[in-house]
């Protein structure tokens, strides 16, 4: 059943909170606001793989009173705990200093598109904590709940499913906390426990299993993916004149190139797919896609450590297969979490790769020294500050754009002036969103860490809300009708929200409005942009 | 990783600082309240006030008689036996405490209290 | 309900300070014994807690990256608060710790018109430094008023401290002289409280544990102000009593001494006992907070993590490629090894 409630009606709620206690306030169950548990099918695929991650395994729904949980649940949960309070220390510390203050609260797009008090990150924590301290502090054990503390009961168990799925690990509170105190990690920790009682998401272990098996999300087969790969380049070519070339699991490129797979297979991700053939092909870049390796995107780091060591632990080994120099690594957002805080310290070091340098401009990339993985617009932003691309940015002149800072990007990596300097070189109208929405403090699309899917339209509309009216904002004040993204998650994400909260403005990778710009050797006059309509001038 | 160097850098420092006292003081003999240097008995028996409350109150004693005298002109005052005394700290408290060294100094060193009645006051010169 | 409790909790510890002190006349024991334990409760389990956090590793390197990274050198690098060295971190977290950096970027959402409004709502975002002074006011009053302390455990008083007593007096207000630092903290701890009082979210998040710590602190503040302005103590006898606790001479005989003083102190032993394992602890958690102290370098240099499992391993290559050979053949994409090698390969 499609999801069709109107933002008048979405948005009758406030920030009240209950009389009652928190810890009197049981979890509620309502459609749009939770995701489907996983499928038994891929839950059997996915243990076998891991050799018993996935245990419990059972036909199950969050409306039932009976969640079928384990006999031992309470004492899975409590091991569970206690070894990862001994593995993480960021875990035992976030769990001992909040002091509740209150400065995440309203930092969190959900709460504040929602107004439910338990999506305030501290809270949401709280949601932990209470059993944290009931199980594992003395004060606790004896004060009970004076403590903030409280018993274990199957309702914590319920309470934690629905408001774990109902956490991006956007990072946005974490900005905010004097200590630091990171949700994103909380939930981590959190969804790890819910797995060794058999409770999770098909939206994020179908993908994971896909990634597994086939090398991407959408669980594209090689000879599809080849497939998808040509029929792109005879579009360039009819968009360009330009018989673009089209490298798949070659040995002996210097360069390999994984994006994820979401762009290759659906609107507008497949339009920044082609951006990246174009500009590649154009500067004569000696490289290699991989089928093997074909998911940029890692929904391991939705599930747990090991699940996205495992589905990571591909992108060194094909490159190692291929024997490349170094990676490139296109626009996502939380591939780019892995990637720069994971990647190396799982499955590195990468001693058989060499520090990335640029074949086109020689510039070395020493940021990149340890992992051997730059991001694209690093890689693009450097081909253009050495005036490298032949660029007509008034092919998009019919744009006015803005730029959605994706989470992981902007809050675990830094990369935010880069994407700027390469949509400004492309584009002549370039505006910013209000500065609170937007860099480090940049929200969520609300879809994030696998909550994309279509049963949970309501809270992405909720969650959406502080993305949406930033957009809303600078559509009414700029008329921006453009929204660009480095981030495939954002692809998916971002149009129905724009289409609700900013109708009108369309949703665009960067390396589409660089393709868009780029003049190609050999080139015919285009008439067309990548999505076949008519350039500004050509109507 | 585990950076355990730096975290027991960390709390030592820590301890440094907070058991500073502790430190600063080892091995030291141990602390008695300096002995102040009461006037002869010849010269007086007993002060304005009671001794005790002398200890409490002599600051807040000695700031409403600045206040009297300075403000209102007012420079009597009666004493706890009924007796009557010019509110004056040189002419009648220093009259008998004739030295700031023994007496005033004593106490407030070893409290760490500079009280500002010597910015207009002059001390009485110390008998060597 | 929860900071009822508290204040109770709070009025009890000091009925127990003036029965035990004042009329059963324990004064060693309230003046000596009890804030000797509660200065070994509170080293020892501060450390504890601390070796406690220590013992576990931090596996990845997870900073909040605060602003740019470091890239080309022609983008301009926000070092403070993406930092890339040592040096730079270093700089992070003393801003952290010392100006509370994070909390000052606190904003405000707000929600304007009616639901009618539809996308047209408005949602702003307002600078918010109320938390941000309250905290501060409340953390730099602190640190005075117990480093001024330090006048009645040392003795002779180094002149630092004497410098500090002239600046926390420099208003001359009163006799004895107005400490500032003592107002302030008072006003600190009462403002945090109010806070917490007054806003409904934070009310709702608000714990006994939140509430009782700002009630103690307020008593331990007011108890300390009514002795040194109204219920006015020997302040030698006191520097007695403190000298020998600090000098650990129990010998020292206690006399002389309002109950005030006895009140306070316990309010003080009991802050300092409960200290290690209570939120207050964030005095040591800051440092150790994984997405602040660690800089933003895992692209450039090797990390390891202890508990890193060698047998966690990708899907193989040649797993991958037995599954789909014949597609890919088909497909014209390069493989490895051929339909009948792999066949060879199978038999063996």
């Amino acid at each position: 059943m499609a999801w069709n409630v109107k933002p008048e009606e979405l948005l009758q709620y406030d920030y009240k909170v209950p009389q009652k206690n928190w810890m009197d306030v049981p979890p509620e169950f309502k459609p749009g606001t939770w995701c489907y548990p996983a499928k038994p099918e891929i839950l059997e695929y996915l243990n076998k793989a891991t050799k018993g991650d996935f245990p419990h395994i059972r036909e199950w729904v969050p409306t039932d009173v009976d969640w079928k949980l384990p006999e031992d649940w309470r004492e899975r949960i409590k091991k569970g705990f206690r070894e990862r309070l001994d593995k993480y220390r960021s875990f035992k510390v976030f769990m001992d200093v909040c002091v509740r203050c209150g400065a995440c609260a309203d930092k969190c797009h959900f709460y504040i598109g929602g107004g439910d008090p338990k999506n305030m990150p501290v809270l949401r924590a709280e949601l932990l904590r209470s059993i944290y301290r009931g199980e594992f502090t003395l004060a606790g054990k004896i004060l009970g709940r004076l403590a903030g503390a409280r018993k274990l009961e199957e309702d914590v168990v319920k309470e934690w499913f629905l408001y774990f799925y109902q956490c991006t690990e956007c990072r946005r509170c974490s900005l905010f906390c004097p200590y630091g105190i990171d949700t994103a990690e909380i939930t981590m920790m959190a969804r790890e426990l819910l797995h060794l009682v058999g409770c999770n998401i098909n939206w994020i272990l179908e993908p994971a299993s896909n990634s597994n098996r086939t090398g991407n999300h959408m669980g594209i087969q090689p000879h599809a993916y080849y497939g998808m790969m040509e029929f792109m380049c005879d579009d360039i070519e009819e968009i360009t004149g330009v018989k673009v070339n089209c490298p798949v699991n070659e040995k002996g490129h210097e360069v390999l190139f994984i994006t994820p797979s979401g762009d290759i297979f659906a609107d507008p991700g497949t339009y920044t797919y082609m951006g990246y053939l174009m500009l590649f092909h154009e500067i004569g870049l000696d490289y290699t896609w991989s089928t093997y390796a074909s998911e940029g995107g890692n929904f391991g780091l939705f599930t747990s450590d090991r699940m996205m060591k495992k589905l990571n632990a591909k992108m060194y080994a094909e490159a190692k297969r291929l024997g490349v120099k170094y990676i490139i690594g296109g626009e996502c957002g939380h591939m780019w979490r892995v990637l720069n805080q994971y990647m190396d310290t799982m499955n590195g070091p990468a001693d058989f790769l060499e520090t990335p340098v640029s074949p086109i401009t020689g510039t070395r990339f020493e940021s990149a020294a340890g992992t051997s993985m730059i991001h694209i617009t690093e890689f693009t932003s450097d081909l253009m500050k050495h005036g490298k691309l032949k660029l007509d940015p008034s092919r998009n002149d019919d744009k006015i754009v803005t730029f959605h800072d994706s989470c992981n990007p902007a809050r675990a990596m830094g990369l935010l002036d880069e994407p700027r300097y390469v949509i400004q070189n492309v584009c002549n109208n370039f505006v910013e969103m209000p500065e609170d929405t937007i860099r480090e403090k940049t929200f969520c699309c609300a879809g994030g860490s696998g909550l994309n899917t279509d049963e949970f339209m309501e809270m992405r509309m909720r969650g959406g809300i502080g993305r949406g009216n930033a957009l809303r904002h600078v559509q009414q004040k700029n008329g921006v009708n453009t929204l660009a993204t480095i981030c495939a998650i954002d692809r998916a994400t971002l149009p129905p929200l724009a289409n609700y909260w900013a109708p009108g403005v369309e949703v665009y990778g960067v390396h589409e409005l660089v393709a868009n710009a780029l003049v190609m050797t050999g080139e015919k006059p285009r008439e067309v942009d990548l999505r076949q309509e008519p350039l500004p001038g050509m109507e | 990783m585990y950076d355990g160097g730096k975290i027991i850098a960390g709390l030592i420092v820590f301890l440094g600082i907070v058991g500073f006292p502790f430190w600063y003081n080892a091995g030291s003999a141990g602390y008695k309240t300096p002995e102040l240097k009461l006037p002869p008995k010849s010269k007086a028996t007993e002060c304005i006030e009671a001794t005790e409350w002398m200890r409490a109150e002599h600051m807040q004693l000695l700031n409403t008689w600045r206040d009297s005298v300075v403000r209102e002109g007012n420079l009597e005052y009666t004493t706890a036996s009924g007796s009557h005394v010019e509110m004056s700290l040189q002419k009648s408290c220093m009259d008998c405490h004739d030295s700031k060294k023994d007496f005033c100094d004593k106490c407030h060193t070893a409290a760490a209290v500079e009280p500002y009645c010597w910015d207009c006051h002059i001390a009485p010169k110390e008998e060597k | 309900m929860n900071a009822l409790y508290s204040l109770f909790a709070v009025f009890a510890l000091v009925v127990i300070a003036l029965v035990g002190a004042g009329a059963a006349g324990m004064e060693q024991l309230f003046g000596l014994y009890i804030p000797w334990l509660a200065i070994a409760v509170f080293l020892v389990g501060f450390v504890a807690k601390v070796i406690g956090w220590a013992k576990s590793p931090v596996p990845f390197r997870i900073p909040t990256t605060a602003g740019q990274m470091k890239s080309h050198d022609w983008i301009r690098h926000d070092k403070y608060d993406n930092p890339a060295t040592a040096g730079q971190t270093f700089v992070r977290m003393a801003l952290e710790v010392l100006l509370f950096r994070s909390l000052f970027r606190n904003l405000t959402a707000q929600r304007f018109g009616s639901a009618q409004d539809g996308v047209d709502v408005k949602i702003r975002y307002a600078s918010a430094k109320w938390l941000w002074l309250f905290a501060l006011i409340f953390h730099y009053s602190f640190l005075v008023v117990f480093i001024r302390h330090w006048r009645l455990f040392l003795d002779p008083v180094p002149s630092a401290l004497l410098a500090l007593e002239y600046a926390d007096t420099f208003l001359q207000i009163g006799a004895p002289a107005l400490y500032m630092s003592g107002a302030a903290l008072a006003l600190g701890v009462s403002l945090l409280l109010l806070r917490r009082f007054v806003v409904p979210q934070v009310r709702y998040i608000s714990q006994p544990a939140d509430y009782f710590p700002l009630f103690l602190i307020l008593g331990v503040a007011l108890s300390g102000i009514l002795m040194r302005y109204w219920a006015k103590t020997d302040i030698m006898a006191v520097k007695e009593v403190t000298m020998a606790l600090f000098s650990l001479n129990p010998a020292v005989h206690i006399e002389g001494i309002g109950v005030v003083f006895f009140v306070h102190v316990f309010l003080v032993s009991c802050l300092i006992a409960y200290l290690p394992f209570s939120k207050l602890m964030h005095m040591g958690g800051v440092f150790l907070s994984p997405t602040r102290n660690l800089p933003n370098d895992s692209r450039a240099r090797y990390h390891r993590n202890p508990w890193n499992d060698p047998n966690v391993k990708a899907h193989s290559y040649a797993a991958y490629e037995d599954e789909f050979r014949e597609k890919m053949i088909e497909a014209g994409l390069p493989v490895e090894k051929t339909l009948e090698e792999a066949a060879k390969t199978e038999a063996q």
